[in-house]
């Protein structure tokens, strides 16, 4: 019994403000070990890994992975960016560093840009077969890699990109087109109708209602799409590792060869320094986009 | 200032059609209301007329000119809509400019033109905040802006103030009317309320179903209505009807309600068309005709009911009384004072002026 029924308030009122005690029930435990278990899944190798790359070789070779360092030191992590071997090269990843940053910069505007026009157009104007179109991209999207992978092989030979950083940025956009499209035409549909159709009586015109009425309403959807075309870019391995050739390979790429190469003893610490300089990329555009997240950007459009 | 025409509009979803066959002429410096209950196909009339939607059938002229096949922005008009459609990230000042800077107007002259709409709608303190920093009246009052700053003569209004309290909405309406008389535009206005649609149209078009069922001033519609459709839509509350057959003797004409005992004499009754012995009509007339009993002779002829009021509902300004008939009830308008005199007798007389009277085919549902 709870005190508010008592002294004989309706009982609505009451429910805010006296909650019953929580018990803490059987399948909330078991909920619990396991979410405890899937945190310590990700988390204990990710210890281990900046550990290690903080160790020296000598302390690594104790066997110990889970102590803490007894000495820090940045040795690994400045050989892992600037002398490990990859192959016959040794500038460390660095050089696949820039490789992907000049892979991801290009291919996120030839992606955005073209599925974001492509999906206005399709949204919101009239576009002849645009029922068909969509059904294209949409088996497009499912049409596995590897199937058309050959093929573009070729036409990216043919065009002389293959093994530029351009040519696999240019694959990057190609695969991602379909989907990112998709996306944008759905999200500019949900625009309210009467908007676009304040738009179409004021302007009229194509690009002046996109630069200035619904590009500026896409910031949600931008920073979503952006931190998914970085994410799947930069961790991509079989587009750089197949169209990279010999000058074009992407971070991944040589993080794979330099752990793989076969010189010698293996260099735990500079391997895990190499794969933490690898991964942090993504990780840091997570948390500066997600800033940027502005919930309702349609607020005060309609009636309120 | 342009009129505009609608001729043999045709209009379908699919298989439902919303409009078929449409003819509406609406003339220079009217303000039409196109008033009808929800879903009759206002908005799609609007969006046609502004080529927000294409017709399967007909032309529209505004002016002399077709403008069937014209983009919306060349079809020289402007459009508040339903909801307000700000420009979200644009400030007030942005939501005005959008329009003019598409024109393509030297600045100098976009400046004024806000300046002047901006004053007129007294919104010039606003001009830098977004659309989500305005209540809802203040949109309203942007969304207005947007059109005048366009300086077009034709307005497109869309239930504007649907979503405004009572008050507001009574402000509100006082300033478009004032603003049409000011500047003379052309306006065809939505609406499904009936306050709205009597007090600022200079016509009503009342719709049902997509079909226009009655054009005219809002005294022809409120006294005359057509058919049963527009006597019953209109007015609040609704007309009285009551189920007669027209009993033709020697000279005089009159509707007999059998049911309920009641006559009504129609020898004055200007007839449309003559009703013939034994015809089944419909006779109608309004709970705010009803005259009470003052001591004075009224000017026209009247039947004198005096019936049990079954309950009030005081309103303040007005009591309806529901007035027992043998087969149903029916609603008289009387002072409150005089409700009260008569809340505890046995019977409230009132009488019903019959040159009110409407009479109604039973079939075809037409005035007769
Ligand atoms: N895109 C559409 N597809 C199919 N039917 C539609 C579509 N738009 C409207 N309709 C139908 O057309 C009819 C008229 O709609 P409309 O919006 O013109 O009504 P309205 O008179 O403006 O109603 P309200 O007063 O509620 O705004 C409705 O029956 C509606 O269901
Ligand atoms: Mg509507």
């Amino acid at each position: 019994m709870n005190g508010s029924s008592i002294i004989g308030l309706p009982s609505v009122l009451s429910v805010g403000r006296t909650r019953r005690r929580r018990r803490i029930r059987p399948h909330q435990i078991a909920i619990s070990i396991f979410l405890v278990m899937a945190a310590l899944f990700f988390c204990v190798p990710i210890y281990v890994i900046l550990v290690t790359s903080f160790k020296s070789m000598n302390e690594v070779r104790l066997g110990d992975i889970f102590a803490l360092p007894q000495r820090w030191t940045f040795a690994s992590w400045k050989y892992a960016w600037f002398a490990a071997c990859s192959g016959m090269r040794c500038d460390g990843v660095s050089g696949g560093f820039f490789n992907s940053l000049f892979i991801l910069l290009p291919s996120l505007v030839l992606s955005i840009s073209l599925s974001m026009l492509t999906g206005y157009a399709m949204a919101l104007w009239d576009v002849k077969w645009a029922n068909g179109l969509l059904f294209v991209l949409f088996v497009c999207a499912v049409v596995p890699f590897q199937i058309i992978m050959y093929p573009l092989i070729k036409i990216t030979g043919f065009f002389g990109i293959y093994g530029t950083t351009f040519g696999v940025a240019v694959v990057h956009a190609i695969l991602a087109l379909p989907i990112l499209t998709l996306i944008f035409r759905n999200f500019f549909r949900s625009i309210p109708g009467e908007l676009t159709a304040a738009a179409m009586i004021d302007s009229g015109s194509f690009w002046r209602i996109f630069f200035e009425i619904v590009l500026p309403m896409s910031g949600n959807i931008l920073i979503v799409v952006l931190i998914l075309q970085i994410t799947s870019v930069w961790n991509d391995f079989i587009v750089g590792l197949t169209f990279g050739g010999h000058d074009a390979q992407p971070m991944t790429v040589i993080l794979n060869n330099l752990a793989l190469s076969d010189t010698g003893e293996n260099n735990y610490s500079v391997d895990m320094a190499a794969a933490l300089l690898t991964a942090a990329p993504p990780l840091i555009i997570y948390f500066v986009l997600g800033k940027f997240f502005v919930q309702g950007i349609t607020a005060g459009a309609l009636k309120g | 200032m342009p009129a505009v025409e609608f001729r043999n509009i045709t209009k379908k979803y699919g298989a439902s059609t919303v409009l078929e066959k449409l003819n509406l002429k609406i003339d220079d410096g009217e303000f039409l209301v196109l008033l009808g209950p929800s879903g009759c196909g206002k908005t799609t009339l609007l969006n046609i007329l502004a080529g927000l939607l294409e017709v399967d059938d007909g032309e529209i002229y505004v002016g002399e000119r077709e403008v069937s096949n014209l983009d919306p922005k060349d079809r020289g008009l402007a459009m508040v809509f339903q909801s307000y459609a700000l420009y979200p990230t644009k400030s007030v000042r942005g939501n005005l400019k959008f329009g003019l800077s598409a024109r393509k107007l030297p600045s100098d002259q976009i400046k004024q033109r806000i300046a002047w709409a901006a004053k007129l709608l007294r919104i010039d303190h606003l001009l830098d905040r977004r659309p989500s920093q305005l209540s809802g009246g203040q949109r309203q009052r942007v969304a207005i802006g947007r059109c005048l700053v366009k300086q077009v003569d034709l307005f497109l209004f869309d239930e504007p103030l649907s979503n405004l309290d009572a008050k507001l909405r009574t402000e509100m309406r006082i300033e478009i009317k004032k603003l049409h008389n000011q500047l003379q535009n052309t306006v065809i206005y939505v609406t499904h309320d009936q306050v709205e649609a009597m007090t600022m149209a200079t016509k009503i078009a009342v719709m049902n179903k997509g079909i226009i069922q009655q054009v005219g001033t809002p005294d022809e519609i409120y006294d005359f209505p057509e058919n049963l459709f527009v006597a019953d839509f209109v007015g609040s509350p609704s007309m009285n009807m009551l189920d007669c057959v027209i009993d033709r003797a020697n000279d005089s004409v009159s509707a007999v309600d059998q049911c309920d005992d009641l006559v009504f004499e129609l020898n004055d009754y200007k007839w449309r068309q003559a009703a013939t012995n034994g015809q089944k009509v419909k006779v109608g007339f309004r709970p705010e005709h009803f005259l009470q009993l003052n001591g004075m002779q009224p000017a026209a002829k009247y039947l004198r009911l005096e019936r049990r009021a079954q309950f009030f509902e005081k309103s303040g300004r007005d009591a309806i009384a529901f007035l027992d008939l043998p087969s149903r009830t029916i609603a008289a308008r009387v002072d409150p004072p005089y409700a009260d005199r008569y809340r505890h007798e046995k019977v409230i007389p009132v009488l019903l002026p019959l040159n009110k009277i409407n009479v109604f085919d039973a079939e075809s549902g037409q005035r007769l």
